[in-house]
């Protein structure tokens, strides 16, 4: 807090994270110590980033932030990495103000955030988010400057009526949730521009940071700002910590919760009290327009990741903590870049990863399993295939005597491959050890004749059931088989041969292979 | 047989002396329910002992779903009462065990089939008490019960309709409630899940449970239930099912005489405001 010897180096470093518009403010004040950080620490947020994000992009489209592009700082002389070093030391109190404050947005806003996603709320708390606008605006005209409780309680207000409004159209008019959370949404969230537009124009006040509310400012965070976050994010924590049982089981199962004595609505209003708490204080961070992101996006990528509601609450606090403070330091480094944006683009950058990449939900390891899947199948199919020539040419019993072989033309021609195509088959055999191949022939393993068996049985245990069991004519069958082979389990072959008591013959007349106890799976 | 079950039942009733001293295990009282003004239910009397199965059966739209939300307090009653046990069923929820209709469940929740069963123990513990390792041991028991112990850490959506509405069954049997109320219960499964579920469903009757089923299948009502409850927004019949379950009350309950009912119904809904004016 005090200024020490290191006052110019604080100084220099605290314009690097300013913009151009503040310098008219500054210019007043003089030079700015660190005393003064709650007014010096102001920074324009930049249209660059925003177009990221559709919300954003909208919004500039429009012109209804009046963004401007920030400077980007001529204050040169130091290096990254030095900025980096001050950045996580945190020795500088502007930096450690818009840290902490970043932290406890993430944890509010990851912890609330992972209820209302998987109570399907997500557009609620867009809502809300932007129907603050009019009572933060309110509570500016109030005492004529940033007063944060002022704020707080304007922007409450506003947000619960909001709410209310969204459930009173839906319930009193033929009007759908969607189509009232629109309209409450866009309504407020005008009546705030418009509010906004009308203050500006008027003379007096402080009206420097008014932007802010609409694209979010870290920098500008004042120690009363953060420690209304704290405030809340403590009660956050502390009311889900202690219902937490109630929370869960209301979000799960709304109906079975009542009938254990939870009263649902209660919670869900608690919740709905908190998420506008939250979105209130995050307000001045990341700005109404892009708040509901920071309450959607970090749990949205943890239930990409997690099948377990506390796992993805602990993780969506852990990837908001990650992409607000990420936000900060990004927009540090840059200067003079907006805080929010950069929050969000990181915050999405998470999701991306685990989009793409999560194990369980990702869509990179389920076209793997699928790829996986299919090579399988074609795997098995050149075994049906030897099967068949086996029987063909001198029937299963004989295979004792004559081997597990077929000729690489037959097989070849069976398969309707040329040669390329046909080593590779038959690669992929190999490397799994279910044939060997041996000049002009190929011989199943133990393995693969074992899988060719099955495969066999699997496809005629079917056929024979659907014609017996299901009356289906027996040349409507093999189509369906020839998919159904390949996933039936050993659990359902059992029940088939059960149902068909151990049937030798197929529809066609073919003889269903048995598969040799303790080989078989 | 069947016969023979029943009369085992009633000198078990004999003899242990806490069913027949206590109250009835559940008691309405012309109960009638309105769904934004439309009446849904008229007037429903019901009364049941302990130690009964008891299906309820009417066509779509019967009420149905709404008689057994309503009885336990979770829809808004336009008229009569409620009592499990000699209380007000409110205040006795604790003996009071439900399974809801696996359509009204987000079964992508993230959630695993054994926290679903531990949220039956939750009505035994305090506002702010965590369960105890004897709860995650009833979790067990349970699961295995309905033979789902191997899935217990399964995420829901990763199962079979029979599986999730054995996962149901497990959590209704760790609420160790007296009275349950099961909405649809075989509705979906295969067949092996519903022998495995009725056989459930007898065993917790014969311990001296009441059971209230919502039932859609009539060919097997009659050999489930010990009682059914016809139900067309009107209770048509309720007894023991040898005597309900007859073609002349199964008609009624299913044919068209109703309509009339349903119209009047409508002619409430329009007419807004009119009903609670007129109440008053």
């Amino acid at each position: 807090m005090k200024a020490d010897s290191g006052v110019g180096k604080e100084v220099a470093f605290v314009k690097r994270w300013q913009s151009g518009r503040e310098r008219e403010r500054e210019r007043g004040l003089g030079v700015a110590g660190p005393s003064q950080r709650s007014t010096v620490l102001r920074q324009r947020p930049s249209s660059g980033l925003l177009i990221a994000l559709a919300i954003a992009a909208l919004w500039t489209v429009a012109g209804v932030g009046e963004v401007q592009a920030a400077r980007i700082s001529h204050v040169t002389d130091t290096s990254v990495g030095e900025q980096v070093v001050r950045f996580f030391s945190m020795r500088d109190p502007l930096v450690r103000t818009a840290v902490i404050g970043c932290i406890l947005m993430g944890i509010s806003s990851g912890l609330l955030g992972g209820f209302i996603v998987v109570r399907r709320l997500a557009l609620v708390g867009d809502t809300i988010s932007h129907a603050v606008l009019p009572g933060i605006m309110m509570g500016y005209l109030w005492h004529l400057e940033k007063d944060p409780v002022a704020l707080f309680i304007g922007a409450v207000i506003a947000g619960v009526l909001g709410a209310v409004f969204v459930s009173m159209i839906r319930q009193t008019t033929r009007i759908k949730q969607d189509a009232a959370l629109g309209i409450v949404l866009g309504g407020f969230y005008a009546l705030g521009i418009l509010i906004k537009s009308i203050i500006q124009r008027g003379a007096g006040g402080d009206q420097s940071g008014l932007d802010d509310f609409l694209f979010g400012n870290a920098a500008a965070l004042s120690s009363g700002d953060v420690i209304l976050m704290a405030v809340v994010t403590g009660l956050a924590l502390l009311l889900v910590g202690l219902f937490y049982k109630q929370f869960f089981v209301s979000s799960f199962d709304e109906t079975f919760a009542e009938s254990l004595g939870v009263p649902s609505q209660v919670f869900h209003y608690l919740l709905m009290v908190l998420l506008a708490f939250s979105i209130v204080v995050a307000l001045q961070a990341v700005g109404a327009v892009l708040v509901s992101a920071m309450l959607i996006i970090p749990p949205a990528t943890a239930y990409l990741l997690t099948d377990r509601l506390h796992k993805l609450l602990l993780l969506s606090v852990v990837i908001g903590i990650v992409a607000s403070v990420g936000g900060a330091f990004f927009s540090f480094l840059s200067t003079g870049l907006p805080t929010g944006p950069f929050m969000i683009v990181s915050a999405a950058a998470c999701f991306v990863v685990a989009f793409l990449f999560s194990p369980s939900h990702g869509v990179l390891p389920r076209i793997f399993r699928r790829r996986e899947q299919t090579r399988r199948i074609q795997r098995e199919n050149t075994l049906k295939a030897m099967y068949h020539l086996i029987e063909e040419e001198g029937g299963v019993d004989v295979v004792a005597q004559s081997g597990r072989r077929v000729s690489v033309e037959s097989l070849m021609t069976k398969r309707g491959r040329d040669a390329t195509e046909f080593d590779t088959e038959i690669a992929a055999l190999v490397r799994h050890d279910l044939a060997r191949r041996e000049n002009g022939s190929i011989e199943l393993t133990e393995t693969g004749w074992t899988r060719a068996q099955e495969i066999v049985r699997n496809h005629r245990l079917w056929e024979l059931y659907l014609t017996n069991a299901a009356d289906i004519a027996s040349d409507h069958v093999h189509d369906d088989a020839e998919i159904i082979e390949h996933v039936i389990g050993a659990e359902l072959v059992a029940e088939l041969e059960k149902q068909l008591k151990n049937a030798r013959i197929d529809p066609h007349g073919s003889n269903i292979p048995v598969v040799e106890e303790g080989i078989a799976q | 047989m069947k016969d023979d079950l029943r009369s085992a039942e009633k000198s078990t009733a004999q003899v242990s002396p806490e069913p027949t001293q206590e109250a009835p295990a559940l008691e309405i009282h012309d109960l009638t329910v309105a769904y934004q003004r439309k009446p849904v239910l008229w007037g429903i009397d019901v009364e049941v002992g302990a130690g009964k199965l008891v299906g309820i059966v009417g066509p779509n739209g019967a009420g149905k779903s709404t008689l057994i939300k309503a009885a336990m307090g979770l829809l808004p009653l336009s008229s009569g009462w409620v009592e499990a046990f000699g209380k007000p069923l409110k205040d006795n929820l604790k003996r009071v065990g439900y399974v809801p209709q696996r359509e009204d469940i987000d079964w992508d929740f993230p959630v695993t089939v054994a926290d679903v069963v531990l949220m039956g123990r939750y009505g035994h513990l305090g506002i702010f008490q965590r369960p105890k390792k004897r709860d995650h041991e009833i979790v067990r028991e349970c699961l295995a019960k309905v033979r789902m112990l191997p899935f217990a850490d399964r995420q829901i959506a990763n199962l079979s309709g029979g599986q999730q509405q054995r996962v149901f069954l497990a959590r209704a049997l760790a609420q160790e409630s007296d009275l349950y109320f099961m909405d649809e219960p075989f509705a979906g499964v295969d067949a092996s899940t519903e022998d495995a579920i009725i056989s459930l469903l007898r065993e917790l009757r014969d311990s001296g449970k009441t059971l209230f089923v919502v039932h859609h299948d009539l060919s097997t009502a009659a050999d489930y239930f010990d009682q059914l409850l016809l139900l067309n927004m009107r209770l048509v019949a309720f007894g023991d099912t040898k005597e309900v379950f007859t073609p002349e009350l199964v008609q009624k309950t299913y044919g068209g005489q109703l309509t009339i009912m349903q119209q009047v119904a409508e002619a409430l809904k329009l007419e807004e405001g009119l009903t609670k004016e007129l109440r008053h």
